[in-house]
């Protein structure tokens, strides 16, 4: 997309009470372009949509837009409206004092705040709801209520704060193709603040994957799902075995004892480096047939495909197929070479184990040294 | 009637029988008296005496709209100041307005005689000073200052309570669609605060309008308003006739005014009286 930069954060830094939440940060962000702050609670995502919209200065660092440093201007004067979490709508308002809101705020003749709101309401399928109170909404109509409030300001940029997070899953997904669907009518930019990683890959143009208020990893949804650049993003986005190994030479990756043939290039002869592999480009083979073998220690039905977790010398790899196998047999694994994606060793490295458990958390609690280390 | 709302008056019931026994009963007996002569007979007299005291309900009301109107300017921008402070301190502040009510208010009213009277704290300072004194006591101010200073507090509670209220996104989402603070102000914070003036409107007019021992102390005598009258029918007179009439107009008065009020909450909102 070569559109110009509408937004951009310049080395930006925030501490609240001492705790780093956003260290050194730039980011830009183009005209038109639906882009996704992807990360888990506490990454510091939400904190950069909120220097956006001027809710926060930064302790260090500037905003720009449009080239211009916006950093003390104040939220009111900014060209930008926000979609916030709880939608935050007026309860002192009906719905169409709601949508007016803005427009009456910078004066708009009631006449044409009247066409306007008329045109907004039938934009998010809400026609006939003017006079109707907010509080007797349902959730997804006071989303519509907020994403219209928001909208017919003609903002240059739309902040979105984990709007869905509130929806039950299937009208989550409605909404999801909805809000798409007004960022292409309107032509305007969106920043989506979410930690669903699905939400982030179906909808953004530009995935930012964010942890620890540093960025890992800015891409299309299809780089970060098929390039991740480090061992943190392999594994937030989709399922994936990471598993260690050495470059004999360009295209040729040793891991688990066995030469394999990749496309990657680029590193050091003998550099050791993480390998990942997504359980859905594993074949399971007969014995004589795979490249490694391992035997399956369990087997899950997932409707679409199973889950099966194989162990291969004590390293639990995660295959998904729509094929059964049954639990205790032993087999070989076949890997295509585009299949093995290649990442440098980074902080990351190490800390994404194997499918012996599925959480962190789980990790810990099995593992009784690191409990009594606690204790 | 189904089991569950059988089980609700159950719970009802002893509120009920309270409100009857205190509340029903003495209203009806007020009515009983002021519709009556001394002879137990039905009599319109008492209500066509009142003619005489119009005079009194027009500076009653006057002052308590004043005193009213004060504590509205003061409490509504102190509430708002308050919810703008760290929450500790409101909780500190908010236990400081609270304080003087631990305090019976006829010792407070007692004390603030002592400051303004002939030879109280302010003469004794200004004269100290060599500057000229001034007679307090007796004055409409004295008595102003005494409605505002014992119910300002009734006043700056449940306008904080609504304020505090307010959820803080509600804020961002009007700074966010173009209001400043001015304008956040009077398309927000006073709208959405109006069921709690509205409550201190209520709370601090009707003890105001009804009050006698205030306009006693600090009126010096000079002024009387409708509580003063009722109290001296009753209390000096034995004349519970033209007190009970007295009575039951200023009650009417007061379920007018709060009638008026009720409007313009528009029904949402909790009212505290």
């Amino acid at each position: 997309m070569d559109h110009k930069v509408v937004v951009e954060l310049r080395d930006i830094t925030v501490e609240f009470d001492g705790e780093r939440i956003l260290d050194n940060m730039s980011l830009a962000i183009r005209d038109k372009e639906f882009v996704t702050l992807l990360g888990a609670s506490g990454c510091g995502k939400t904190t950069t949509l909120r220097l956006i919209a001027g809710f926060l200065k930064p302790n260090s660092g500037r905003v720009f837009f449009n080239g211009k440093d916006v950093t003390d201007v104040p939220p009111y004067q900014r060209p930008v409206n926000t979609i916030f979490q709880r939608y935050a709508l007026f309860p002192h308002c009906n719905v169409y004092d709601n949508i007016a809101f803005g427009l009456r705020v910078s004066k708009v003749p009631e006449p044409e705040i009247k066409e306007r709101v008329t045109e907004m309401l039938k934009l998010v399928n809400l026609s006939g709801f003017e006079k109707r109170s907010v509080s007797k909404l349902s959730g997804g109509q006071q989303q519509r209520v907020a994403i219209a409030r928001a909208v017919i300001n003609k903002p240059k940029v739309l902040l979105l704060d984990e709007p869905l997070a509130a929806l039950d899953a299937k009208l989550r997904k409605d909404m999801q193709n909805e809000l798409k669907n007004i960022q292409r009518q309107l032509g305007i930019t969106f920043v989506f603040v979410t930690h669903d990683q699905e939400e982030a890959l179906s909808m953004s143009d530009t995935v930012v994957v964010m942890n620890q208020g540093k960025i890992q990893q800015i891409g299309t949804p299809i780089d970060i799902y098929n390039e991740p650049e480090n061992a943190f993003v392999a594994d937030f986005i989709g399922e994936s075995n990471i598993i260690d190994g050495v470059m004999r030479k360009d295209k040729l990756v040793n891991f688990d004892n066995h030469d394999f043939v990749c496309l990657d290039s680029g590193f050091g002869i003998n550099e050791p480096v993480d390998v990942v592999i997504r359980p859905e480009d594993v074949d399971i083979v007969p014995l004589d047939q795979g490249m490694i073998s391992g035997t399956i220690t369990s087997v899950t039905f997932k409707g679409v495909h199973f889950e099966i977790i194989i162990s291969v010398n004590d390293f639990k790899w995660m295959i998904q197929t729509t094929d059964y196998h049954a639990e205790g047999e032993t087999v070989g694994l076949y890997i295509e070479p585009d299949a093995i994606h290649i990442m440098r060793k980074s902080e990351y490295s190490n800390m994404f184990g194997d499918y012996s458990t599925f959480s962190e958390e789980m990790e810990t609690m099995s593992d009784v040294d690191a409990i009594e280390e606690e204790e | 009637m189904t089991k569950r709302s059988a089980r609700q008056a159950l719970i009802n019931a002893p509120y009920m029988l309270w409100a009857g026994i205190f509340i029903v009963v003495p209203l009806f007996i007020v009515m009983y008296y002021a519709f009556t002569d001394s002879t137990g007979a039905f009599s319109f007299a008492n209500i066509l005496a009142l003619a005489d005291y119009a005079e009194v309900f027009r500076v009653s009301i006057i002052f308590s709209v004043i005193a009213t109107i004060i504590t509205l300017l003061i409490g509504y921008p102190f509430a708002y100041c308050l919810t703008k402070l760290p929450v500790r301190a409101q909780r500190m502040q908010m236990m400081l307005v609270m304080l003087p009510m631990w305090m019976n208010l006829l010792i407070r009213t007692y004390s603030w005689m002592n400051i303004l009277e002939k030879n109280g704290l302010i003469n004794t300072v200004l004269s100290g000073l060599g500057l000229p004194t001034a007679n307090m006591i007796g004055t409409p101010g004295a008595v102003i200052l005494g409605m505002v200073y014992n119910y300002l507090p009734y006043m700056i509670l449940p306008i904080y309570t609504t304020m505090a209220k307010i959820d803080p996104s509600l804020s961002e989402a009007a700074e966010d669609l173009g209001c400043n603070a001015w304008q956040k102000m009077r398309r927000l914070i006073v709208p959405m605060s109006i069921p709690g003036v509205v409550s201190g409107i209520t709370m601090v007019f009707v003890p105001s309008i009804s009050t006698f021992y205030i306009s006693q102390k600090l009126g010096g005598g000079k002024i009387l308003l409708i509580g003063d009258i009722i109290e001296r029918q009753i209390q000096v007179s034995y004349n519970y006739n033209l007190g009970a009439s007295l009575s039951f107009v200023l009650m009417v008065l007061i379920l007018i005014s709060m009638a008026i009020m009720n409007r313009f909450s528009n029904g949402e909102g909790e009212m505290v009286v």
